[in-house]
């Protein structure tokens, strides 16, 4: 099967520092790929570098086949990526409908002048909006929260609804920047339920950063572990994690 | 010749530029808010040194010390009083909103004071004027003490900043107020000392402004607040250096706009000479570049 | 769901209605006060300014509250409504002699011509942040009051003549007229402008802005205000949202310049200063960032205020100035806000709520 995403000899350096180096990555599509490593190790920096939050300095990011390397976030986001943050980034002061409903902004039009005045097509696409949010919102358990501020959701549902945000953006690749964050092992269970259930059905691509192995051996088919930078190891989910130098990275000499 | 001249007025406005500058630029750093008040607190200064020359006959030395001491008193009541109950208020505009409300009182409480006629100030400089080529190049004591009352402020309170432990604290505060109070710094009072020696340097300031322009109002403190303001921004707001280069520029700037280009459109001039340096170099001057993590 | 989608919908909707409503209110129990002679000429002359007020706080709540930007120059704008469209309506005293359409025609022009300036502050200037911004608009609002103040511009059988000398230096013919005449301003604008067009624009700007927050546009505006970093990561363009409500607020302060003018028989460029722009700040801030009744309320007791404590005489702006800091210290420190909702708790506690 063709790849969703492929990175190569991508890098950055902030001041003299090289914070990530010939980082190398292939994503099959529909594949749930993990991206582990130390604290510190430049996970997020990936994130950032596939995003266009920061440009590289060197290497290429292909996605589906086109090049994005070097867009910016707004026309990466519209090539097909999407993403969560680490410290939640939600729209606070929106309800959780609101939310999801931004994220549908791209795909779903109408004039200033609509708004506006209520035109029938902006009735039309908004009422559109609302039944397509509620939908994704049914999938994290969160529609009967959809009237809420999101600033008043408890920390578990706030990361859910991150994902359900930047689901509605109708991404190829979906970036998850640990996701089961500050979740208690139960939640972590569900969520990884949830995230399964959604690429299965919306056919999404998913990479997904964790600092937690065990979690995800859980539901990874592959692994890359980053350290310093670098590319550590990568493969098998059960080959990488029985690397010696994987459990050394982890634990320490 | 007359080059010389505008050049030595435009550095000596500038110096008083950089003074009020200071005071924004500290309490900006350290409290996070603008305090619009500033510029009044300068005019309460003049007044000050008004009544004790006028009124009291001192002399202007003791002039200047009361003014300053009356500024500083009230620098700090204004802090304790308006602004410390809304530095953790949800929005930052709060606390701006308020300074505006204690501009208009400083404002009507000296109008009622002194009534709304103009007072003309006696300048505190009582040395002769500096003529120089035969007489064709006069610079008045006023502006050499007003440039040199500038250095020695600039030098004196980075010294302060940088060798005292009061100044460190200053620092600690203003990068990081959570951090500094577990180090065992005490917060308000580093701020509030932050807006005694604000309002000092207002005082000092308002003496220097009024005996440069004497016409003395209720409202002449506004205008030069503003572009002292404005000043500090054009340096970096927060920076030291940076008001002190961004105020002199700006009295610069400001009296060769008027002398060589128009009078009704010097401080258009100086706006967008500002809005120009901002957008070249969006945090100011000396201003630090702070991105944010993601 | 759908029904909670529903229930949403109808808050939103009741809230907007209400505000509409008050307006009306307003307008009947004034027009009542009128016909039975209660009404002092002093609040009678403050009508209309009043609504060209809640038409500033309004535009201003759009960037301030909606967009998350603080502007201190938006009498700027208001000054480039009222003077394109009281130099409209100058020039074309003769040839549209049909005062509804000339007024009309005028309020549009100063909108455009509002809003035209806001889009060639707003595209340089928006890239910066926060108080650099503030301060940029401040300086904006100077500016557009000293080029103002230094143009001379006449019209006589040979077109346009513009100076920015004096107004000798027009050299207009026999007959000619001078309509901006340097710090002077303008004068002899015809007073078209009634309580009924007022109250009407108030409507109107009500309209355009909640609206425009209830809208897909609005939606992507407060995402941007809410996290700019999540906003361009699901793809909005946050120049283009940041420059809409920045446009459309300048045009509606434009709107309030329009009706500003139309009400004085002379205006001049030095009313819209810096004064003015941080009292419409005021208005937004005390009314509660980001709520459209606020801000209309606001707008209206601080206008009546000083008016109301006349009894006061001399003491009265002082008396002002403390109002508004025991206000701000009430409605917004924390300290406050604890102690109130202990003890007037679920009163307050709704309220606040929906102030957000």
């Amino acid at each position: 099967m063709a790849n969703m995403l492929e990175v190569k000899h991508l890098g950055i350096s902030f001041g003299g520092l090289r914070a990530v180096n010939e980082f190398e990555l292939n994503i099959k599509k529909g594949a749930l790929y993990g991206l582990i490593g130390p604290n510190g190790a430049g996970k997020t920096t990936v994130f950032n570098l596939l995003t266009g939050v920061y440009k590289p300095d060197s290497g290429s990011i292909m996605l589906d086949g086109d090049d994005i390397t070097g867009k910016s976030t707004i026309e990466i986001n519209k090539a097909g990526v999407a993403r969560t943050f680490q410290n939640i980034r939600l729209f606070k002061q929106l309800s959780v409908l609101d939310n999801v409903k931004a994220g549908f902004h791209n795909s779903h039009k109408y004039s200033m002048f609509a708004g506006i005045f209520h035109t029938p097509s902006y009735r039309r696409v908004e009422a559109e909006m609302d039944e397509k949010a509620m939908e994704i919102l049914k999938v994290f358990d969160l529609d009967k929260d959809a009237s809420y501020l999101a600033a008043n959701l408890p920390y578990g549902e706030q990361r859910k609804l991150e994902i359900a945000r930047a689901m509605a953006t109708e991404p190829k690749l979906l970036l998850l920047d640990e996701p089961a964050a500050g979740m208690n092992p139960n939640e972590t269970q569900a969520l990884m339920d949830m995230i399964q259930f959604v690429r299965e059905h919306f056919g999404m691509t998913v990479l997904l950063i964790e600092h937690d192995m065990r979690l995800v051996s859980g539901i990874c088919e592959e692994l890359t572990v980053l350290n310093f930078g670098r590319v550590l190891a990568q493969g098998r989910t059960a080959d990488v994690l029985n690397d010696p130098q994987v459990i050394t990275a982890y634990l320490g000499e | 010749m007359s080059f010389i001249s505008y050049l030595v007025n435009g550095i000596s406005l500038g110096s008083v530029y950089a003074i009020i500058a200071l005071g924004y630029t500290m309490v900006y750093g350290i409290a996070k808010m603008l305090n619009f008040a500033h510029g009044d607190v300068i005019m309460v200064g003049g007044y000050a040194a008004f009544t004790m020359m006028m009124s009291m006959n001192t002399s202007p030395l003791v002039a200047v010390l009361v003014s300053i001491v009356v500024c500083t008193v009230l620098g700090v009541l204004i802090e304790t009083i308006a602004y410390r109950p809304l530095l953790e208020a949800a929005s930052s505009l709060a606390v701006l909103i308020t300074a505006i409300g204690v501009s208009y009182f400083l404002q009507n409480i000296v109008l009622l004071t002194f009534g709304s006629s103009t007072k003309s100030f006696q300048s505190v400089v009582t040395l002769p004027n500096l003529k120089l080529a035969g007489g064709s190049l006069v610079i008045t004591s006023t502006a050499i003490v007003t440039i040199l009352a500038c250095i020695v402020i600039m030098i004196a309170l980075t010294l302060f900043i940088n060798k005292t432990k009061p100044g460190q604290a200053m620092l600690a505060v203003s990068e990081d107020k959570g951090a500094a109070q577990l180090m065992g710094i005490n917060v308000n009072g580093t701020i509030a000392l932050t807006f005694a020696i604000g309002s000092g340097l207002a005082a000092i300031a308002g003496v220097l402004l009024c005996s440069a322009y004497p016409a003395l109002t209720p409202y002449t403190g506004s205008m030069p607040g503003i572009k002292a303001f404005t000043a500090a921004v054009f340096g970096g707001i927060g920076s030291i250096p940076g008001a002190m280069v961004g105020g002199i520029l700006m009295g610069v700037i400001e009296i060769f706009a008027k002398a060589y280009i128009s009078t009704q459109l010097s401080d258009a001039i100086v706006f967008l000479i500002l809005i120009i340096v901002l957008l070249v170099k969006p945090t100011g001057l000396f201003g630090k570049n702070i991105q944010e993590k993601v | 769901m759908t029904v909670m989608i529903e229930k949403m919908k109808k808050k939103t909707r009741t809230n907007n209605l209400i505000n509409y409503a008050i307006v009306i209110a307003a307008f009947a129990v004034i027009q009542v006060m009128k016909s039975t002679g209660n009404l002092s000429s002093l609040l009678n002359g403050l009508l209309i300014p009043v609504c060209s007020y809640i038409i500033l706080a309004v535009s201003l709540n759009l960037v301030v509250g909606i967009s998350g930007e603080l502007s201190l120059g938006h009498a700027g704008f208001m000054s480039v409504g009222a003077f394109a469209s009281a130099f409209f309506s100058k020039s074309m005293l003769d040839a549209i002699p049909f005062v509804p359409l000339r007024f009309g025609l005028a309020i549009v022009i100063g909108a455009a011509a509002a809003g035209v300036i806001g889009v060639l502050i707003g595209i340089p200037v928006l890239r910066l942040r926060g108080d650099y911004l503030a301060i940029v608009t401040l300086a904006f609002g100077e500016i557009i009051k000293n080029v103002i103040t230094i143009f001379y511009i006449g019209i006589d059988g040979n077109g346009i003549h513009v100076s920015m000398k004096d107004k000798m230096s027009l050299h207009l013919e026999e007959g000619g007229n001078v309509i901006l005449n340097g710090p002077q301003g303008i004068s002899g604008t015809p007073k078209n402008a009634t309580f009924l067009v007022g109250v009407l624009l108030v409507l109107i700007t009500l309209f355009i802005v909640q609206n425009l927050i209830n809208s897909r546009d609005g939606r992507a505006i407060m995402s941007i205000r809410d996290n700019r970093i999540a906003a361009e990561s699901i793809g909005l363009n946050v120049t283009k949202y940041k420059l809409m409500a920045f446009t459309v607020s300048a045009a509606l302060a434009g709107v309030a310049g329009a009706l500003y003018a139309h009400n004085l028989s002379s205006l001049v460029a030095s009313k819209f200063d810096f004064n003015l722009s941080i009292l419409a700040l005021v208005f937004v801030v005390l009314g509660g960032i980001g709520s459209i009744r606020g801000s209309i309320i606001a707008a209206v007791v601080l206008t009546a205020l000083p008016e109301m404590l006349r009894f006061l005489s001399d003491y009265r702006m002082l008396i002002y100035a403390i109002v508004l800091i025991v206000m701000m210290l009430l409605n917004w420190s924390p300290k406050a806000l604890e102690l109130r909702e202990r003890y007037l708790g679920r009163f307050f506690k709704k309220t606040a709520k929906e102030g957000k």
